[in-house]
């Protein structure tokens, strides 16, 4: 049960975290992130590098779709920017990384920027299929614009470096990605805090009654983008520093799709949400893989049935939870939180 | 400018064209009566084919038969899917339908490879083979039959809408929910109908598209085209689909002919940009006024 949590002023009320338990689980969570690569091995620490920049991106969408109700299926797009950026500035340019990422994301914010100004006009539907036009025509660019992406074939850039070492495993870019999504998680949850948070949560809710109170949609609709797409981008550099070979077909619409789902599964409009939809969409089908590996001594056709049940399964949750779940697994961990909170009495 | 060659394109466009307008029609009728736009639109297209190719496999069916069976299946597949996942979804925001037809569509992609396998296949050949001339200008027997259906059936639809008291409920219906129950029309009859419809139009698409080009699960793409033509002619219109699909056409033939191949998605989307920045409803969408 919990108790003697009495807010004395606002400040209090609108603090991210709380309680003290929250602040040492917060503190607990940290320290685990950065001793994971000491112990963790190549396939948890390539696993753990994939989850955070899913977490990067989705969390940059859950911004746009959750929390200003504009939705958006040109997220993976918007990574591309941001990957081909990077690339081309580490290659040609030979800046510092972080630079480079930053670089990366105003890139990227750029692109959204200008994909975004339709949304004044139009909406819903309109805007998701307009995003799509965006993705589709993006992709187009990757694929043609030969002397900055490389074409088809892509481009293979160089490792990053940190005080002379070259970063190269995913225990080693590991210490690149979780600063910078940790970094961007927390950003993403305070900016809720703040005038333009509040803002684009009122456009969510009803854009006209918005407007009339006197926020500007147009600017907060196009900042809204902007910081989504920026968030894309550096999560794009950061999948580009990772994988270091970008070609038109890693950032595929379906990843766009998968973005989107995250949000929904996790619980849109909601950081945790965000953060949860993205490993576990991630995970899903790490688990189904290992599940082929436990069934292929009984059963030799496991892996070849592999493929077609990941896109079942995906698809199923998707349909599951916007069916059973809108809320999403951040509702069910709230559910859970409450249960505890009020514990001998019933909820 | 050669003057053939490009008379020849442009039947091929409107060709294809007619298909889109036929797919389109199926997106319209659904999103007129239901709200829902149907993402999956382009995998019921694909799934239409495949059990046309499984019923063909067996010799003992003619081959109307198994057209007909197959149509009749999708149908099935239709209703079923709209009772289990679009029903309970009624009410919820448009985006959260929209978001469980995509999820739908990916779960038609993997039942059809868990049952035909992943790779691309052909159908069985049942168009005439002999070349069509216009003139001067050479049609393949393929697309020109193709178009020749996709107009019978679109044309059937347009005055079937009009005159039969089903589409005059189905009318009804897209203009009044409320209103339409209340006068004794039974909505939700209505709504599993056009899903079992529009699967059937999408099964007899998927069919004439899958004998132009070979069928793979990948076949859904042809659905971001559809969207793109009904988003163009106005989700809620469907003499819009109509001109939508032919113009659609035309553009994606002329830029696949003139430029590459790679241009044809390019040029789709550019219209539909262009069309989204000029006329946000779509060329004969109603112009939906928002208050508070």
């Amino acid at each position: 049960m919990r108790i003697g949590t009495v807010k004395e002023n606002y400040i209090a009320d609108a603090a991210l975290f709380d309680t003290s338990v929250q602040k040492g689980w917060l503190v607990a969570l940290l320290a685990g992130l950065v001793l994971l690569p000491f112990f963790a091995g190549q396939y948890a620490s390539y696993l753990a590098c994939l989850v955070l920049i899913n977490i990067a991106s989705t969390t940059g969408l859950n911004i746009l779709t959750g929390f200003t109700g504009l939705v958006s299926l040109g997220q993976a797009a918007f990574m591309g920017v941001g990957a081909y950026t990077v690339a081309w500035l580490e290659m040609k340019a030979g800046t510092p990384f972080l630079l480079n990422l930053i670089i990366g994301g105003f890139a990227a914010s750029f692109i959204g920027i200008i994909v975004g100004l339709p949304s004044l006009r139009v909406k819903g539907l309109y805007l998701a299929i307009a995003t799509i036009a965006a993705s589709v025509i993006l992709h187009f660019v990757f694929a043609n614009w030969t002397a900055v992406t490389g074409g088809v074939s892509g481009v293979t850039m160089p490792a990053a470096s940190l005080f002379g070492y070259e970063l190269v495993e995913p225990k080693q870019v590991y210490w690149i990605i979780m600063p910078v999504t940790v970094l961007m998680v927390f950003g993403a949850a305070n900016i809720f805090r703040t005038r333009i948070g509040r803002a684009f949560i009122a456009i969510r809710d009803r854009d006209i009654s918005a407007e009339v109170l006197g926020i500007r949609l147009l600017r907060y609709k196009l900042l809204s983008f902007a910081l989504s797409s920026f968030y894309a981008g550096v999560a794009g550099g950061l999948w580009a520093y990772f994988f270091r070979v970008i070609t038109p077909e890693s950032f595929p619409l379906m990843m766009s799709i998968f973005f989107l789902a995250a949000v929904i599964v996790g619980g849109m409009g909601s950081i945790l949400g965000g953060i949860l939809g993205a490993i576990f969409m991630t995970m899903v089908p790490e688990v189904l893989k290992m599940m082929v590996g436990v069934l292929t001594p009984f059963w030799s056709d496991a892996i070849a049935v592999m493929s077609p049940v990941r896109i079942i399964v995906f698809g199923a949750l998707i349909i599951f939870f916007l069916i059973f779940e809108p809320d999403g697994l951040a509702e069910i961990w709230r559910n859970i939180r409450r249960y505890f909170h009020l514990w001998p009495f019933k909820t | 400018m050669d003057w053939l060659f490009f008379s020849e394109i442009g039947l091929a466009g409107l060709g294809s064209g007619g298909l889109y307008a036929l797919t389109g029609l199926a997106l319209v009728l659904i999103y007129k009566a239901t709200r829902v736009v149907n993402m999956a639109i382009g995998e019921l297209l694909m799934l239409g084919a495949y059990v046309f190719m499984g019923f063909s496999a067996i010799t003992v069916l003619p081959l109307w038969v198994s057209i007909i069976l197959a149509i009749i299946l999708t149908g099935v597949c239709g209703g079923i899917i709209e009772r289990t996942i679009i029903r309970p979804m009624l009410g919820e925001s448009a985006i959260s339908i929209f978001m469980v037809t995509i999820g739908l569509g990916s779960v038609l992609v993997g039942v059809v490879e868990i049952i035909w396998g992943a790779q691309p296949q052909r159908l069985v050949e049942f168009i005439p083979k002999d070349p069509i001339f216009i003139g001067e200008a050479y049609l393949s027997s393929k697309i020109g039959y193709a178009f020749l259906v996709a107009a019978i059936v679109l044309g059937t639809f347009l005055i079937i809408f009009r005159t039969w008291r089903g589409g005059i409920a189905l009318r009804a219906t897209a203009g009044d929910q409320g209103a339409a129950y209340s006068m004794g029309i039974n909505v939700p009859k209505v709504f599993s109908s056009v899903w079992v419809i529009a699967s059937m139009i999408a099964a007899g698409a998927g069919i004439l598209v899958g004998s132009i080009g070979g069928i793979s699960p990948n076949m859904g793409v042809y659905g971001l085209s559809v969207l793109v033509v009904v988003i163009v002619g106005g989700l809620d219109s469907l003499l819009g689909a109509l001109v939508a699909g032919l113009l659609v056409g035309l553009i994606e033939t002329y830029a696949g002919a003139y430029l590459g191949g790679e241009f044809k998605l390019l040029a789709t989307f550019s219209l539909l940009v262009l069309v989204l920045v000029v006329r946000p409803y779509g060329l004969f969408g109603t112009h939906e006024i928002e208050r508070l």
